[in-house]
């Protein structure tokens, strides 16, 4: 018998994203941890003080990243979810639930370290500007998405009503974006942006966009883990779990 | 190389309690993540487990 053709949809299978996501995740991980120790090398012992700021700037290599990373996410998960909603697509719901708790811990790293910059350079862990508000709102929305998918018994009409809160709740990724030419904030502009020379040291910029990338391979690790273990719990009664368990529990 | 001595590079030119308090939760937090999603992978898999013998008992 010839095995069926390899197809764009093959993986939005639940099984066989299962297996792909396996043989990936240890891969993401590695990358993780190589591309966080380089970030953080060349973060701390190559970049140079900051003239301005002295060695608090160094904070930059985590909050920046994490920053991108909430907003970043938090598309994805709107994305996923609109289309597992659109084209009933359980796997891409699934992906969306699975991208939200991590989406959430990027906002909260977001606004953590941003307060414990805040102090030394703005003499304040808070103020009520646009930037910081903005990314507040998004904290409070992925807990909003987690808690109202978690407490609608029937799994889609939880991913339903969760696709529309993402959906809704996406127009605030550009609010967070722009507010800082929008509004006049506390809060510094653009670092880096597509459009201008960056603002920094190339070691600094080096430093950063490796983080990002350390940030990437993170969120793709702890998303597809947290996806393989959404995909059994949902499917447990199905043949090609129970083959599964029972080829790990009796080899 | 920016820092004579260990102990310059954890006191950070006198802002060591908020880089490393940055970094520290940073730490913590991408540290129990990892784990905690593991754990729900593993005991995802032991009650799908334990549900599969069930349903062999019965039949």
């Amino acid at each position: 018998m010839n095995s069926p053709p390899l197809r764009l949809y093959t993986f939005a299978a639940p099984s066989r994203f299962y297996q792909l996501a396996g043989w990936l995740v240890p891969w993401f991980w590695a990358a993780t941890v190589l591309l966080a120790a380089a970030g953080l090398y060349i973060g701390f012992f190559v970049a140079p003080t900051d003239a301005t700021q002295g060695d608090s700037y160094r904070i930059i290599f985590i909050h920046v990243p994490a920053a991108w990373m909430s907003m970043l996410l938090y598309l994805v998960m709107a994305f996923w979810a609109g289309i597992g909603w659109a084209f009933n697509a359980r796997l891409a719901s699934m992906v969306a639930r699975a991208i939200a708790p991590t989406g959430a811990m990027f906002t909260f790293l977001a606004l953590w370290t941003g307060a414990i910059w805040g102090k030394p350079t703005w003499g304040t862990w808070w103020v009520w500007d646009a930037r910081l508000t903005s990314e507040l709102i998004l904290l409070f929305l992925y807990l909003g998405y987690i808690a109202l998918v978690n407490a609608i018994d029937d799994v889609r009409r939880a991913d339903q009503a969760g696709a529309l809160l993402a959906l809704v709740g996406s127009v605030n990724v550009p609010i967070i974006y722009f507010s800082v030419k929008w509004w006049n904030t506390l809060h510094q502009g653009a670092t880096v942006s597509m459009t201008a020379a960056p603002k920094m040291a190339s070691t600094m910029l080096t430093a950063m966009l490796i983080m990002t990338f350390a940030c990437w391979a993170y969120a793709f690790a702890a998303v597809f883990t947290r996806t393989r273990a959404i995909v059994i719990e949902r499917e447990a009664h199905s043949g090609w779990v129970a083959e599964l368990t029972r080829g790990r529990m009796h080899p | 190389m920016n820092w004579g001595s260990a102990l310059a590079f954890f006191e950070m030119g006198g802002y060591g309690l908020y880089v490393w308090g940055s970094y520290g939760v940073v730490a913590l937090l991408m540290l129990a993540e990892p784990w905690l999603v593991h754990r729900r992978l593993r005991r995802a898999l032991q009650e799908a487990a334990r549900r599969d013998s069930g349903n062999e008992a019965e039949s």
